[in-house]
């Protein structure tokens, strides 16, 4: 049963096979056995879990259960929800009681799903590890001596050791997708503006993006369905049709060559120097089955890839330095216990509550800010940014989707790079473009590399047009009817 | 651009950061790393390219000048560090 998807609980559900009750008390169970070891969350409350499953059975019972009615889903903490504590993974945050639901907490509740707690994650979603974290460091399930990746890295690693049926991420450079290449899942971030920023607390706001965590493509086009649609709460909340991410999964089912007629991009950038052989070679099998399924492979160009992490360490520090600004020890969160003065008080909170990653990318942000740097650094960076956007554009002329790695590497181990930021930020070089451009990208599980005697999760990118997440999860679908990579489990769970 | 610590220490009081020397010292290097990887963009030839801050040509949206929202602040008020009669409490700044 831990290893069901979505669509198979949902019909045991129905069938009264199971009570959301009891799959939620599995699940619990299951987070008492192994989150001492992994950390993979931050805060349960089987209380407050199980009063929402009952009421989920009850809906069911009424024959009004939508598709994830009853179905317990873990919530990264950095989306506020009303009750729960909300830390984002920061000492600022430690007692933070939600006084308010995000958007997306408001649509699962509507959906009926259980909110089955709160996933660890680098602080402020700043990290690619997970070590960042205020509440210790989570373990990847594959081999718990590595890292799960970050930041959404306790969604992935819950996800991989089935302590949820699914997991919602963040996404700002990389956050769903590397972490769900590391552990062996499904994630997606959706074009910039699809899902909703209200209650989802503030990294870099022109790049943030919620997104589903799972074991599959399927899965995800489900969790999609609940998580999207335009609030005016968030002002870059974009104004869409409805779509139903499900409804071009079934043809390709069963088909010799569903695939035929799609044109499957391969940036020449991402296969060059930095990428591990073992992960190419797995990646290069995975686009081998793209091709037997029927796509067409076409080479690209995306030339100016190398410059998205110097754009992105200009960006997403600046916003992040306005952005964190408003946590001042005044309205909530951590206060210093001494201080003389009120700036006294502000120094010493802001010394005290954040950690030391979140204080050099405040740090930054606030350099590239200050008088006389802006045109240098923030507008240059938002002016390569067009240029990294139109790379894209140019190669969507050319294909459909575009295919590649997700990270350069399987999982490093715990500490390898904690001391060395510059080389934690280039663990993202294929995937911050996305976000730079606002497109949607995914990973998804592709094989496993060898690496010291352990098989090691390794992840397919898959990068769309805009709007084009319905494309790219039927096609990932497709994959997933003839491998059985995203149904691997980690032993030991 | 290259940095010392009395940049440090400016730029940090600027974020409102208390810091110390010590710290100052491997904050320094740290940001000199990440500061050299940034000015690589220095090298693009960016004249006449219009800046981007959203991917999709929107503007911002105007809504209707009514009230929307419910006074919380008994709620809103409960996690703050200190409180008194509604108001939040901070050191004197007055004399």
């Amino acid at each position: 049963m831990i290893n069901s998807s979505l669509k198979q609980l949902g019909a045991m559900l129905a069938g009264k096979q199971i009570s959301s009750v009891e799959l939620t008390q599995e699940f619990l169970k299951r987070i008492d056995l192994h989150n001492a070891d992994i950390n993979a969350y931050i805060t349960v409350d089987a209380e407050k879990s199980l009063a929402q499953a009952a009421a989920a059975d009850r809906r069911i019972a009424e024959g009004k259960a939508e598709a994830l009615t009853g179905i317990p889903v873990a919530q990264k903490d950095i989306f506020v929800a009303r009750g729960w504590r909300t830390t984002c993974g920061s000492r600022m945050l430690e007692n933070f009681i939600g006084p308010y639901d995000a958007d997306i907490i408001e649509r699962f509740d509507a959906a009926g799903a259980v909110n089955l707690g709160k996933t660890n994650m680098d602080e402020f979603a700043m990290g690619s590890s997970n070590e960042t974290s205020y509440y210790g460091a989570v373990k990847n399930p594959w081999d718990r001596t590595r890292v799960p990746g970050g930041s959404s890295g306790g969604s992935a690693a819950a996800v991989a050791a089935r302590l949820c049926a699914a997991a919602t991420g963040t996404d700002t450079g990389g956050s769903i997708r590397q972490p769900a290449s590391l552990c062996g899942l499904s994630g997606l971030k959706p074009t910039y503006g699809l899902v909703s920023r209200y209650g989802m607390i503030a990294f870099a706001s022109s790049l943030d993006q919620a997104g589903p965590m799972a074991k599959s493509c399927e899965d995800m086009a489900l969790m999609m369905n609940v998580m999207t649609g335009f609030d005016e709460r968030d002002s870059t909340s974009l104004q869409r049709e409805r779509e139903d991410y499900t409804r071009g999964l079934q043809q390709f089912e069963g088909r010799e060559k569903p695939l035929a007629g799609l044109r499957v991009g391969l940036p020449k950038e991402y296969f060059a120097e930095g990428l591990d052989a073992s992960v190419a070679k797995v990646v290069q099998q995975a686009i081998d089955e793209y091709r037997k399924l029927g796509a067409e492979i076409v080479d690209i160009s995306l030339p100016n890839t190398q410059l998205s992490i110097p754009v992105y360490y200009v960006l997403a520090p600046a916003e992040a330095s306005s952005n964190l600004s408003r946590y001042d020890g005044v309205r909530y969160g951590h206060r210093a216990a001494q201080y003389d003065d009120l700036m006294d008080m502000y120094c010493k909170t802001r010394a005290e509550g954040f950690g030391a990653e979140v204080k050099r990318r405040i740090l930054i942000g606030t350099y590239v800010l200050s008088a006389g740097y802006y045109d240098a650094y923030y507008l240059k960076a938002q002016q390569i940014r067009r240029l990294i956007a139109e790379d894209f554009a140019r190669a969507f002329r050319q294909c459909d989707i575009i295919l590649g790695p997700t990270a350069p590497s399987t999982a490093f181990r715990a500490g390898e790079k904690a001391d060395d930021p510059v080389a934690m930020y280039l663990q993202d070089i294929y995937t911050i473009a996305v976000n730079l451009a606002g497109l949607p990208g995914m990973s998804i599980p592709a094989g496993f590399a060898e690496v010291d005697g352990k098989q090691l999760p390794v992840g397919l990118q898959v990068i769309g047009n805009y709007f084009d997440e319905a494309r790219m999860l039927n096609a990932g679908h497709a994959y997933q009817q003839v491998t059985d990579w995203h149904q691997r489990m980690p032993e030991g769970i | 651009m290259s940095l010392n610590t009395a940049d440090v220490k400016r730029i940090a009081h600027l974020a409102r950061i208390e810091i110390s020397e010590s710290e100052a010292e491997t904050t320094l290097h740290k940001l000199s790393g990440i500061l050299g990887l940034i000015e690589q963009m220095q090298a693009v030839d960016t004249a006449g390219i219009t800046p981007m801050s959203h991917s999709q040509d929107v503007t911002q949206r105007l809504r209707e000048d009514v009230v929307t929202k419910t006074n919380q602040r008994e709620e809103f008020q409960k996690i703050a560090p200190a409180v008194e009669n509604g108001l939040y409490l901070v050191p004197k700044v007055i004399e």
